[in-house]
C-alpha cells in the first residue's frame, strides 16, 4: 500500500514537472531526414538529368554524334515536330473530358450511396472495384470482351437492343472515346469515394431544415449539396488530372497511340520518342515540358491542400 | 399534444419514404451492377472454355471450367506474380521504414520548416514520371552515360530497379497519411511517454504505432496497391524477362479473340489480391488518395 501510494506520488511530481520547466527543443530533423534524402535523390537527380539531357543532341542510335546544342530540341519540339501539338491538345481533351465525366459519375454515384437502403454496402464495394483493378487488366478487358467489334458485349448489346442503328468499330473510330471511356470508368470509383466524404460532411441538421421547408429531391441538391461540395469537387477534379494525365497503360494497351495519333498523349509521346526513337535529348526535353506543365496543375492543388491544413490547425 | 404530433407525422410519412426507398434501391442496384458489369464477365470467362468464351450473347450460367487457371501455370504467370509480390512487399516495408519516423516527426515534433518539407515530398510524388524517365533508363543501363561518374547502376530490368523507384512513390503518400492519423494521437498519451524516458523509437513503435494501427495498416495496403498495380516504370525499365504482373498482361494486347478465357483467368488472378486489399480498407481508401485531406 505505501508502496502504490510513493509511486502515485512520483508520478504526479513527473507530470508536474515538465509543465514547470521551459519546452525542450523541438527534435524532428533526425526522423526526417531519411527520408528526405531518400526522395531528394531518387526524384531530384534524374529531373536535374532530365534538364541536361534536354539540352544535348543524342540518339542512342546515334552515340558519336553527341552534343550540347541549348534549347534546339525544345525549339524543334514547339515549332517543326509534327507529333508535339497534337499531343498537346489530346492530353487536353482526353484528361479533361475524363476527369469532367469521372466527376459526374462519381457525383452521381455518392449520391445514390449516401441514401440508405437495402444491399447499400455491396453497390458501394460494386463502385468502388474497378479503381482497385490493375490499369493494364482494365484496359484489356474493356478493349477485348467489351469493346471488340466481333465478340465484344457492348456492340452486342446495342445491335441486339437496337438493331441495325450504332455498333460502331469503337477503337478504330471512336478511339480517343474508347480511351476515355476506360479513364472514366476506372476514376469515377475514386471521385465518388472524395464527393461521398464531402457529403457526410454536411450537416444532417441543414438538409432537414431544407426538407422541412419543403426543398425538393433537386434544389437540396442544388442549393445545399452542391455548394458545399465546391472544395471537394476541386481536389477531386487536381488529383484525378495529375494522377490520369500519367496513366499510359490503358493508352498503350488500347490503341498504342493511335490511330495516327490521335491517342498519343505528352507522358506517352515521351515514351515514344525516348524508347521507340531513341532520342534521348527529344525525349527529356518533351518531360521537361510535361513537369512544367504538369507544375500549373501542381501548384494549384497545393494550395488547395494547404488550405483543407490550415483548416486543421 | 405536441409530442403525439410528431409521431403521427413520422408514421404519416412511413410508406412514403419506404416506397421512394425501394426506387432508389432499385436504380441503384442497376447502375451498380452495369458499371460493375466488367468485372463479373472478366471472373466469369476465367472459368469458360475459350470457344464459350467469345460466345455470343453471352452465357451468364454455364458449367465452369478450372482449365484456364491450370493453364495460366504453364504459360509462366507465377513467376510474374513472385515478382510482383516481392517489389510490393519489399517497398511497402522500405517506405514504412522511412516515412513512420518521417510522418511522426511531421504531426507531432513539428521542427521549423515542417511544412515545407511536406510539401516538398507532396510535389515529388506528383511530378510526372515521364519527367524522370530518360534518365532513369540511362543510369539503370549497364554502360550508362560516360559522361557521368556515377551511372552503369545494371538495374534494368530487375526487382531492386523497381523497388527502388517503387519507394519514391509511395514515399508522399504514406507520410501524408500516416501524418493524419498521428495527429489524432492525443497529446497528453505522448507527453506522458516523455515523462517515462523512453527514447523516440520505443515511443513511436509502442506507443504511437499502435494506437493508429488501423492507419497504418491502411497506408500498408495502399502503398502495396500502388505498387502492385504500376506500370510506367516496370513498362519503360523492366519489360523483358521476368517482370511484374502488369508485364505479364501485356502478352495478350495482341491475342484478338483467340485466348480470352486464358486472358480473363489471368486477369482475375492479377487483381484478385489488391481487390481483397483494397474492400478490406475500404473505409479508408479516400484519406490515402487524397493524401489525408478527405478523412
Amino acid at each position: 500500500m505505501a508502496i502504490a501510494e510513493s509511486r502515485t506520488a512520483t508520478a504526479d511530481i513527473a507530470v508536474a514537472a515538465p509543465a514547470a520547466q521551459p519546452r525542450r527543443p523541438r527534435r524532428g530533423w533526425p526522423l526526417i531526414w531519411p527520408a528526405l534524402i531518400y526522395a531528394l535523390i531518387v526524384t531530384q537527380i534524374p529531373f536535374l538529368l532530365t534538364i541536361w539531357y534536354s539540352f544535348q543532341r543524342w540518339n542512342l542510335n546515334r552515340p558519336k554524334q553527341r552534343g550540347f546544342i541549348g534549347f534546339d530540341n525544345y525549339k524543334v519540339l514547339l515549332t517543326r515536330d509534327p507529333s508535339f501539338w497534337p499531343a498537346m491538345l489530346n492530353t487536353l481533351i482526353i484528361v479533361v473530358g475524363s476527369v469532367v465525366l469521372a466527376l459526374a459519375l462519381g457525383m452521381l454515384f455518392a449520391e445514390l450511396v449516401n441514401h440508405p437502403f437495402p444491399g447499400r454496402g455491396i453497390v458501394r464495394t460494386m463502385f468502388i472495384t474497378p479503381f482497385l483493378i490493375m490499369p493494364t487488366v482494365a484496359a484489356l478487358t474493356w478493349k477485348n470482351q467489351m469493346l471488340n467489334p466481333n465478340f465484344g458485349v457492348l456492340d452486342w448489346f446495342l445491335s441486339t437492343a437496337l438493331p441495325g442503328t450504332f455498333a460502331p468499330n469503337w477503337l478504330g473510330e471512336w478511339p480517343k472515346f474508347s480511351v476515355m471511356l476506360v479513364f472514366i470508368w476506372r476514376w469515377a470509383p475514386f471521385m465518388m469515394l472524395i464527393l461521398l466524404a464531402g457529403m457526410q460532411s454536411i450537416s444532417e441538421e441543414v438538409r432537414e431544415a431544407a426538407r422541412v421547408d419543403g426543398a425538393s429531391g433537386w434544389q437540396e441538391f442544388r442549393d445545399i449539396t452542391l455548394p458545399h461540395m465546391n472544395r471537394f469537387i476541386q481536389l477531386g477534379a487536381l488529383l484525378g488530372t495529375v494522377f490520369i494525365v500519367n496513366e499510359i497503360d490503358p493508352i498503350y494497351i488500347l490503341t498504342r497511340g493511335g490511330p495516327g495519333d490521335v491517342t498519343t498523349t505528352l507522358p506517352y509521346l515521351v515514351y515514344k520518342k525516348a524508347r521507340e526513337a531513341f532520342n534521348v535529348g527529344m525525349g527529356a526535353a518533351l518531360g521537361v515540358i510535361v513537369v512544367i506543365l504538369a507544375n500549373i496543375v501542381i501548384a494549384l492543388l497545393l494550395r488547395a491542400l494547404n488550405r483543407i491544413l490550415q483548416q486543421e490547425d | 399534444m405536441v409530442a403525439a404530433a410528431a409521431p403521427r407525422r413520422r408514421r404519416g410519412h412511413a410508406p412514403g419514404q419506404q416506397h421512394k426507398s425501394i426506387w432508389w434501391a432499385l436504380v441503384a442496384w442497376i447502375i451498380g451492377l452495369i458499371f460493375f458489369f466488367p468485372v463479373l464477365y472478366m471472373v466469369l470467362t476465367g472459368f469458360k472454355t475459350e470457344n464459350a468464351a467469345v460466345e455470343l450473347p453471352p452465357k451468364l450460367i454455364f458449367m465452369p471450367t478450372l482449365e484456364n487457371y491450370r493453364s495460366i501455370f504453364s504459360i509462366n504467370f507465377w513467376p510474374f506474380f513472385q515478382n510482383s509480390l516481392i517489389v510490393s512487399l519489399v517497398s511497402t516495408a522500405i517506405v514504412m521504414v522511412l516515412a513512420i519516423p518521417c510522418a511522426y516527426a511531421m504531426a507531432i515534433e513539428r521542427p521549423p520548416g515542417w511544412k515545407n518539407v511536406l510539401f516538398f515530398f507532396i510535389s515529388t510524388r506528383f511530378l510526372p514520371p515521364a519527367g524522370i524517365i530518360v534518365p532513369l533508363y540511362i543510369l539503370f543501363s549497364p554502360t550508362g552515360d560516360p559522361e557521368l561518374p556515377f551511372g552503369g547502376l545494371n538495374l534494368l530490368n530487375t526487382p531492386q530497379g523497381l523497388i527502388i523507384l517503387y519507394v519514391a512513390m509511395n514515399l508522399p503518400i504514406a507520410i501524408w497519411m500516416l501524418r493524419s492519423f498521428f495527429e489524432e494521437v492525443p497529446r497528453d498519451v505522448i507527453d506522458a511517454a516523455r515523462v517515462d524516458g523512453a527514447p523516440t523509437w520505443r515511443e513511436i513503435v509502442e506507443i504511437v504505432v499502435p494506437m493508429v494501427m488501423p492507419g497504418v495498416v491502411a497506408t500498408v495496403f495502399l502503398a502495396i496497391i500502388f505498387a502492385w498495380n504500376e506500370f510506367f516504370f516496370a513498362f519503360n525499365l523492366a519489360s523483358i524477362g521476368t517482370s511484374t504482373v502488369p508485364i505479364f498482361m501485356l502478352r495478350f494486347v495482341t491475342a484478338e479473340g483467340l485466348f480470352w478465357a486464358k486472358l480473363a483467368a489471368s486477369s482475375t488472378m492479377a487483381v484478385l489480391p489488391i481487390v481483397l486489399l483494397g474492400w478490406a480498407v475500404q473505409k479508408q481508401l479516400v484519406r490515402g488518395l487524397s493524401m489525408g485531406a478527405v478523412k
